[in-house]
């Protein structure tokens, strides 16, 4: 712990100077953004990367959590109970947990495919109710709630973004140093040796069930925390934010981030929250691309980008990094050059009778220059990439080669 | 009330029936690689394009019989390009690639396609009422529906259980090695099962088309339902994902056609309350309102208190 | 930046010249004072006026979404920008904000249009969308005084919009369900053999406030024609709609009405025609985007629409003529909702009266205006409830008597029933709070 006491300061570090850096609107509302998915999301690792429970269901509590927060930013309001909006995530921590045990009862009998569908089930049961309940969940157009009427925190009514960003930032460092820590305890390991192992793990004495049950509860629990920021952050929330979609997009992000590593989730949901809401903007066809990138993942950084950079941790501790850079950017001028004619095919296609700004250039769809200049260049592109691999694989080889001294040692 | 039994009990027969095509292939495939196909109803949705658009060429029959082909080719690729390397990264990893699948064919087709509604229309041989009941027409098209699942599985049944190939592919199941080692040439079987799988759904595309209407959001309506019945079926049961698909059409008909709910149960305990009260909405359900929902309380009935599923014998 | 670049070469240019021929001298100097002079012209004059225009462009509702940023930007271009632009000289832009259908996204994206000042949002898709940005514009609006936005909603039809969620800054151009439903109830009363209706909708709010009034109106104008029918069903999860068909048809109705969009619509009323169920089918959306094509001739003299803006026969050559240009532009697109078009008209012209395109200003200057489109409407802002009053037209699919067609499928709306903008009038149970300037 003691070790790693540097990482948890350069973590707080950054999220105090991040806003200092991007502190347009835009860049704001995107780190309140990460602020609440990367707490989901690393509650959803508990479950899958730690505990080896799939879900598809994870939603449920996130929402839930934050519906009852945004009552409760009503209550406030309307001062039938008054505390400070900045508890408001232990509200929805507190539903998620509530949730989670509930469900939790009957849900972790099993793992595996089981518990997934289980959890499918539920998920789609709870978006159906939230419908039909329309007087708690409000219904399609949701419940809505106003943060600025609750008492002022140390004079700061939490009228701006930023303001309550700094509020997001906390709480975002507080969930992980407690999931961080709740990785190191005997439950927490124990959930390690069920997801690897359980028929071993019952031999030891532990009941699978059980251990399986309290990491479920504590991943429901933070996942409750998340909404109640979600609450704040966004002051309404609505049945959108329970479905399998969201849940889908926290597997995702999981799953993308590198499901082995505690950080794994943090890398995720900052990749996908940039992707969802800088792509969109520039083209329509966001959602193609997406769905290429996370194919390509799977196919190619099964351990996810986590995983892609610990990978060079061998090549790090023999200081060989220094190997990799000039091979990676030969690599790398190829590889972009084949990406920028790939998009601007695609983005051709769908252009019509407009033009298509490229770099400077202004491409047509009915003319064959332009389709000649991008075939081109993707053509290039790719050849380039074939004819750097080996030399890039001669030299990762290289990089992860112990080294050995003169005695024949390794060093 | 007799003819609202009858309609209700081929409806739900349709509709089950079309639910056992999609879920024949998914249960195939499933038993076969242990891979949830995500992107199941994804190639039920290019079957349904493929055919829609190769009916404006060549007709409705020259769809049903090729579009189906080209589906299937192109599962058979993804498996031997896409899956076969993904396998080896263990089941999530499976699942979050037939995820990004499913979400990458629903925008391939909005960009090859565009994304409005298609005018896919039934064959015009089965433009006419096979039968009147009591004023309402049951179209022959429905009919022809029925024909060709029960066919799909009759075919399949006597494929895997009777024939050669049906012995191979069910002995590859459950022991891979085995058959590697008698000189079967497994990967290819995995292929082609898969491709065979996806063929079926495409013809369910083909199939239901015209009567569920082509448009960029059809997998994602049929997507998890398909999920549900082959679960409560039983992971990698034919007949159970038949039994399964049945249940859940006949159930969702039956709730949607039954008008009682809850203000009949409660009117049963002499109980009545007025809508002011808080849980007014629950005391207001109707069953037509939670009919879609039904299967999803199914399944969880099911696994909880059967969880290899209805008929499902394999333990995971 | 061009202006230093400018200056400097000049300045280069003159240094170099400095020991050569006057005249020369001269010329340089002169050049390079016109080259700075309209560069800084070009700064100033040609800023363009920025429009958000946010709804679903991707993801399954998207042609709804895309449909409407062609009509805006067309009309932009046809209107204006093709004839100088407005407020001397400056051209609109039209900034696309893809909301994905969704209010969280929707959320997002408003923070995006702050970020780059866009002042004044166009928004129509979904009333739950149009609720979410009313309350969250309310709200930004009452925290960041001068930099107010305005919600120009042309097509989220929820009542409780101009009623108890009024707001100074939002303004509705299209007529709310009450008034439409108040009209098609005429309509169908005016029908003596009409005995019995069955009633079919989206469990949400709009299909709840679709049946609540068409139960009331009727039972106002008509009491005896009967509700053999008051069907919810969840939305976007039906697949099938032959069940419902099945108690439609049991109950013996003489017509159906609804309230369903998209692909809900399209297989209920392919299931209606399918079972030979021979009714008319009274909707708010059963037209465009494929529909038409898709229903076809089984839809003629079957699928009535409630609508602004009249269908075939167009109302005047000038509208004609945008539709023209429209069609000549993207020949795949037909004019869905040209509400926008009016829209844009009716800010543009507050612009022009107020000459500021400050939120305020323009909001000050829509309330109780009068305009009259292109089709000759009479349109009215109510500035009580900041609602817009137009004439409303009862349509039905044919192939009749069709010059615009929808889908280019040869059928198209022809309007049977129209109404004039005084008799759409009713009353609202807004309270405005007005804010202080």
């Amino acid at each position: 712990m003691k070790k790693q006491l540097p990482v948890w300061l350069g973590f707080a570090l950054a999220l105090i100077v991040l806003p200092q850096i991007f502190d347009s609107v835009l860049g704001i509302s995107i780190l309140n953004q990460m602020t609440i998915w990367i707490i989901f999301a690393l509650s959803y690792n508990m479950l899958l990367g730690q505990g080896g429970m799939l879900s598809f269901g994870h939603a449920v509590y996130f929402g839930l959590g934050g519906f009852m927060s945004v009552h409760a930013l009503n209550l406030i309001a309307d001062e039938i109970i008054v505390f400070s909006i900045t508890l408001i995530p232990l509200v929805g921590g507190a539903v998620g947990l509530i949730a989670a045990v509930f469900i939790g009862s009957f849900s972790t009998r099993k793992s595996g495919t089981v518990f997934a569908m289980i959890s499918l089930g539920i998920g789609e049961l709870i978006v159906a109710s939230s419908l039909i309940f329309a007087d708690f969940f409000g219904g399609e157009a949701g419940v809505t709630g106003d943060r600025t009427y609750g008492p002022p925190f140390f004079g700061i009514e939490f009228l701006q973004d930023a303001e309550v960003y700094y509020l997001g930032a906390f709480w975002l460092f507080v969930a992980t140093l407690f999931m961080y820590l709740f990785t190191q305890t005997p439950a927490g390991r124990m959930a390690n040796a069920v997801r690897d192992n359980p028929e071993r793990a019952e031999f030891i004495g532990y009941s699978t069930r059980r251990v399986r049950f309290i990491s479920f509860c504590a991943a429901g629990l933070f996942a409750g925390v998340a909404g109640g920021l979600f609450a704040i952050n966004y002051e309404f929330i609505t049945e959108e934010n329970l479905n399998a979609l969201t849940s889908g997009r926290v597997l995702l992000m999981a799953y993308i981030g590198g499901l082995g590593f505690f950080i794994g989730p943090i890398v995720g949901a900052v990749i996908l929250t940039l992707m969802n809401s800088l792509l969109s903007n520039y083209s329509e066809m966001w959602m193609l691309y997406l769905g290429i990138m996370f194919l390509l993942t799977v196919l190619f950084l099964p351990r996810g980008f986590a995983g892609f950079i610990m990978m060079h941790q061998t090549a790090w501790q023999n200081h060989r990094l220094g190997m990799l850079i000039l091979p990676y950017l030969i690599t790398a001028i190829p590889l972009s050059l084949f990406l920028a004619g790939f998009v601007g095919l695609i983005e051709l296609s769908h252009k019509g009778d407009d033009i298509l700004p490229f770099f400077g250039l202004s491409l047509g769809a009915d003319s064959m220059l332009s389709w000649g200049v991008l075939l081109t260049l993707a053509g290039t592109g790719a050849l380039g990439v074939k004819l750097s691999r080996p030399r890039l694989n001669a030299a990762w080889a290289a990089a992860n080669t112990v080294a050995k001294d003169a005695d024949g040692d390794a060093q | 009330m007799a003819e609202v039994f009858v309609f209700a009990t081929l409806n739900g027969l349709v509709t089950g029936l079309l639910l056992f095509m999609l879920a024949s292939g998914l249960t195939l495939i499933f038993s076969m690689m242990g891979v949830l196909n995500f992107a199941h109803a994804s190639f039920y949705m290019l079957g349904a394009y493929f055919a829609y658009t190769l009916s404006t060429y060549i007709g409705f029959w020259g769809g049903l019989l090729i579009a189906p082909l080209i589906v299937g080719c192109i599962g058979a690729a993804i498996e031997r390009y896409g899956l076969r390397r993904v396998h080896q990264s263990g089941h999530v990893a499976e699942l979050v690639f037939t995820f990004g699948l499913a979400f990458l064919i629903e925008e391939a087709v909005q960009f090859f396609w565009g994304r409005d509604t298609k005018n896919y229309q039934s064959p015009e041989l089965f433009d006419f009422a096979l039968f009147s009941l009591f004023g309402q027409e049951f179209s022959a098209y429905r009919g022809f529906m029925i024909a060709i699942a029960c066919l799909i599985f009759a075919g399949l049944y006597f494929i895997l259980t009777r024939s050669r190939v049906g012995i191979i592919i069910q002995a590859s199941i459950s022991h891979p090695q085995t058959v590697a080692n008698l000189g079967h040439n497994v990967p290819l079987i995995f292929m082609c099962v898969f491709g065979v799988g996806t063929a079926l759904a495409g013809v369910a595309g083909v199939i239901a088309g015209p009567v569920l209407t082509t448009f960029p959001g059809m997998a994602t309506v049929l997507g998890s339902i398909v999920f549900v019945v082959v679960v409560i079926g039983g992971l990698g049961s034919l007949p159970g994902a038949l039994i399964a698909s049945l249940l859940v059409g006949l159930l969702q008909s039956y709730a949607i056609a039954a008008d009682v709910g809850m203000p009949e149960l409660l009117n049963l305990f002499g109980v009545s309350f007025d809508s002011s009260h808080p849980l007014d909405d629950l005391w207001t359900l109707n069953l037509p309102q939670i009919a879609p929902v039904l299967p999803y309380l199914l399944l969880v009935l099911v696994l909880i208190f059967k969880p290899t599923g209805l008929m499902g014998n394999r333990e995971q | 930046m061009s202006l230093n670049r400018s200056l400097y070469h000049s300045q280069a240019k003159k240094n170099r010249l400095a020991s050569q021929h006057s005249l020369r001298k001269i010329a340089s100097a002169t050049i390079g004072a016109v080259a700075c002079a309209f560069s800084l012209t070009a700064v100033n004059a040609q800023e363009p006026i920025r429009l958000g225009f946010m709804d679903p462009l991707s993801g399954t509702f998207a042609s709804v979404g895309t449909s409407g940023l062609n009509v805006l930007e067309f009309a932009a271009d046809y209107f204006y920008n093709s004839k100088g632009g407005i407020l001397g000289g400056r051209m609109i832009e039209i900034v696309p904000l893809d909301n994905k259908q969704s209010p969280t996204e929707t959320q997002l994206q408003f923070r995006r249009a702050v970020s780059e000042e866009l002042r004044i949002i166009f928004q129509g898709n979904s009333s739950a969308v149009a609720n979410t940005l009313n309350q969250t514009i309310a709200k930004h609006n009452r925290r960041n005084a001068g930099q107010e936005v305005l919600q120009i909603n042309y097509a989220a039809v929820d009542p409780i919009l101009t009623n108890e969620e009024c707001s100074f800054w939002h303004f509705r151009f299209d007529a709310h369900a009450i008034m439409k439903l108040d009209v098609l109830t005429d309509f169908m009363a005016m029908n003596d053999e009409l005995s019995s209706v069955y009633i079919i909708g989206q469990d949400y709010s709009f299909g709840q406030v679709v049946a609540e009034n068409t139960i009331r109106l009727l039972g106002e104008k008509r009491p005896d024609i009967e509700i053999v029918g008051n069907e919810f069903h969840p939305i976007g999860q039906v697949k099938d709609f032959t069940p419902y068909v099945t108690k439609i048809a049991s109950s013996g109705a003489d017509a159906v009405v609804t309230g369903n969009f998209g692909a809900d619509m399209v297989s209920l009323a392919r299931s209606i025609i399918d079972s030979g169920l021979d009714v008319p089918i009274y909707t708010f959306y059963a037209a465009y985007d494929g529909i038409t094509a898709t229903l076809g001739a089984d839809g003629k003299d079957r699928i009535r629409l409630i609508h602004t803006d009249r269908a075939n026969p167009l109302a005047s050559d000038e509208r004609r003529e945008f539709y023209r240009a429209f069609k000549a532009k993207h020949p795949d697109s037909d004019i869905t909702q040209s509400r926008l078009a009016n829209a844009l008209m009716m800010v543009v012209q507050a612009m022009e009266q107020a000459q500021s395109t400050d939120p305020y200003d323009i909001a000050v200057q829509l309330e109780d205006m009068r305009f009259t489109s292109i089709a000759g409407d009479e349109l009215w802002m109510r500035g009580e409830d900041h609602q817009l009053f137009q004439p409303l037209y009862i349509s039905k699919q044919t192939d009749e008597g069709i010059e615009f067609d929808a889908d280019n499928s040869g059928f198209g709306l022809f309007t049977e029933y129209e109404v004039s903008t005084d008799e759409t009038i009713t009353d609202h149970s807004c309270r405005m709070r007005r804010p202080r300037r």
